[in-house]
């Protein structure tokens, strides 16, 4: 089946593959326009309005309620929770916890990625493939397989700290197990892949005869990745550093895992909140805070890049 | 091309090294012959592996991980394949709004859509069942399918659909006979895709779950938080086995970058 497919694709002369192609000839507009593309996705819409749009209202009237240990949850609707939040140090703890881990593991996957995807371009072609297989392969991997790792690494084997002493860099053990530090390294390596994507296809764009040009006319190889490599892979790693972020900022598993109980960030508060506390408006007024933080910084951020980088983009 | 040089090299290599570690950790405690955790220095075992035998709760965890990632991918597909073709193909009033609504759940961290679906299914009556997991599990990877059906139908070429319905094609005919076996390619990577997202998920599945109906990611997550033992590394060991090979498989078949450049963008 695939073969045919192929060789079908094969026979349309190049013009007609133009990306430009989907848009309709004018001439089918006026009879075709009118229901077909609203029946084709009226099942997904119906899907996304009652299983998506609903639940996530309810969840912010939800956040309005109030809760007593006693009486349970309560009918009324005020932003009490929010006030809370807003001014309760130990929230306030939580949430800087939660986006100060975020913000050193987008810089740490900056440092890391960035440079691994340039090396990973400059490879030749049997080792790219491989190595790119093993960059991204993580990425399929179960979360939870791939911090199970970490804990074993940190915790009860405690390779990491051995390596680290035979080696003399340090002299007694580093606490990583339920530290921010563990938390950062677990979560660098569940995210990183993403930098190398992004900043991977923001490589794809870059035309290796402008290196050799600058080289040629006589520049050193700090000026020509300072002057015209980084300029052109900056997008890229700046629409990375969105992703890594958000994704960061939202981390469950890995965090419940390394940082146990005791170190919070804010979808482990959410979730104590919901299955052991049962408080469900407070956890879902975490949740609203969280999705709105999200949303804005996606959204802010992507605004930003896109016009201050708007030339690299066309 | 430039080569590297071996400063460049040397960082590669303790790249690679530190992605692989916790994989490579993970394998090698579960052939450990001891009735703890530690690395299989006295000899390997094949005793944990054996161990998962005796605890049904893993596997009917994995049978219900497969069954619901087929199903969810298989109904995500069924609503994103003419969702796709209607954005693709038509200029028509909120076609933009519609597309950002099927991405939309890219943007929401999985906390908040488990929180969502957990107070939305308990009031509805369907908490803690597999209808559910799979209603859930069809929206969170409907969006990834749908792109890489959008990316397979916009690049198709037109004519060949208006020569089929010129010879007289009915509109089904045309879309059995022609559209789908182009596209297909793009379907097919969109269910796989689907389904290791599905597959993976515990952030959102760990609230919505019961003890009945459970994955086996948050069957696991919530034995770790609990304890951690050898057993647990085997059944991790088996799920990155499985994984290693199904990759294998889509790297030949698809191109592994192709399937996952633009994973977790909007």
């Amino acid at each position: 089946m695939a073969a045919s497919t192929d060789s079908q694709v094969a026979d349309i002369p190049p013009s007609a593959a133009n990306p430009a192609a989907h848009a309709p000839p004018p001439a089918s507009r006026p009879h075709r326009r009118s229901w077909a593309p609203y029946l084709l996705s009226a099942p997904g819409i119906a899907l996304f309005a009652v299983l998506l749009l609903v639940p996530l209202a309810m969840t912010f009237l939800l956040s309005l309620n109030s809760f007593s240990f006693y009486g349970g949850i309560a009918d009324v609707w005020q932003f009490d929770n929010y006030i809370d939040i807003l001014t309760d140090s130990y929230f306030h703890e939580v949430f800087l916890r939660t986006f100060r881990i975020a913000a050193v593991v987008t810089v740490l996957c900056a440092l890391f990625g960035a440079p691994e995807a340039y090396i990973l371009r400059r490879m030749d072609s049997p080792w790219r493939g491989l190595c790119l297989l093993i960059v991204l392969g993580p990425l399929l991997i179960s979360v939870v397989s791939r911090t199970l790792g970490w804990a074993l690494l940190f915790g009860s084997t405690g390779l990491v700290n051995q390596g680290l002493m035979a080696l003399g860099l340090i002299a007694t053990p580093i606490e990583f197990m339920y530290t921010e530090t563990g938390v950062v390294i677990a979560l660098t390596h569940v995210l990183v892949p993403f930098m190398v994507l992004s900043v991977w296809a923001s490589l794809q764009r870059l035309d290796p005869q402008v290196e050799n040009a600058a080289l040629s006319l006589g520049a050193g190889p700090l000026t020509v990745m300072r002057r015209v490599v980084l300029p052109q892979i900056v997008p890229g790693i700046l629409s990375g550093s969105i992703i890594v972020f958000a994704l960061a900022a939202s981390a469950f598993a890995t965090p419940a895992i390394i940082g146990g109980r005791r170190l919070k960030v804010a979808a482990t508060l959410a979730y104590d909140e919901f299955l052991n506390t049962l408080n469900w408006p407070l956890g879902a007024t975490v949740a609203v805070l969280l999705l709105l933080a999200n949303i804005v910084i996606i959204v802010g951020c992507n605004r930003l890049v896109e016009r201050r980088y708007k030339q690299v983009f066309e | 091309m430039n080569r590297n040089g071996p400063l460049a090299l040397v960082f590669h290599c303790l790249f690679l090294g530190f992605l692989l570690a916790p994989i490579l950790i993970v394998c090698a405690v579960a052939f450990t012959s001891e009735g703890y955790l530690s690395l299989p220095t006295h000899g390997l075992s094949l005793r944990w592996f054996r161990a998962i035998g005796d605890n049904p709760e893993f596997i009917r965890a994995f049978k219900d991980s497969l069954l619901l990632g087929a199903l969810s991918s298989t109904l995500a597909i069924l609503v994103a394949v003419p969702a796709a073709l209607a954005i693709a193909r038509h200029q028509f009033f909120g076609r933009e709004a519609i597309q950002a609504l099927f991405l939309s759940p890219l943007m929401v961290p999985h906390i908040v859509l488990g929180i969502a679906f957990l107070r939305f299914f308990t009031m509805i009556g369907l908490g803690g069942t597999f209808a559910g997991l799979v209603l859930s599990h069809v929206i969170i990877i409907l969006p990834f399918a749908l792109r890489l059906i959008l990316a397979a139908s916009t690049g198709m070429d037109r004519a060949v659909e208006n020569a089929a319905a010129s010879l007289g094609a009915s509109a089904w005919t045309c879309f059995r006979r022609v559209t789908l076996p182009l596209i297909l390619p793009g379907v097919a990577s969109g269910w796989v895709l689907a389904f290791i997202n599905s597959f993976d998920e515990v952030t959102m599945t760990v609230f919505i779950a019961s003890p009945e109906t459970t994955t086996l990611p948050v069957r696991l997550f919530l034995y770790i938080q609990d304890n951690i033992d050898p057993l647990v590394a085997a059944v991790s060991a088996v799920l990155i086995f499985l994984t290693v090979a199904a990759m294998l498989v889509l790297d030949r078949v698809y191109g592994l970058e192709r399937l996952l450049v633009g994973k977790g963008r909007d």
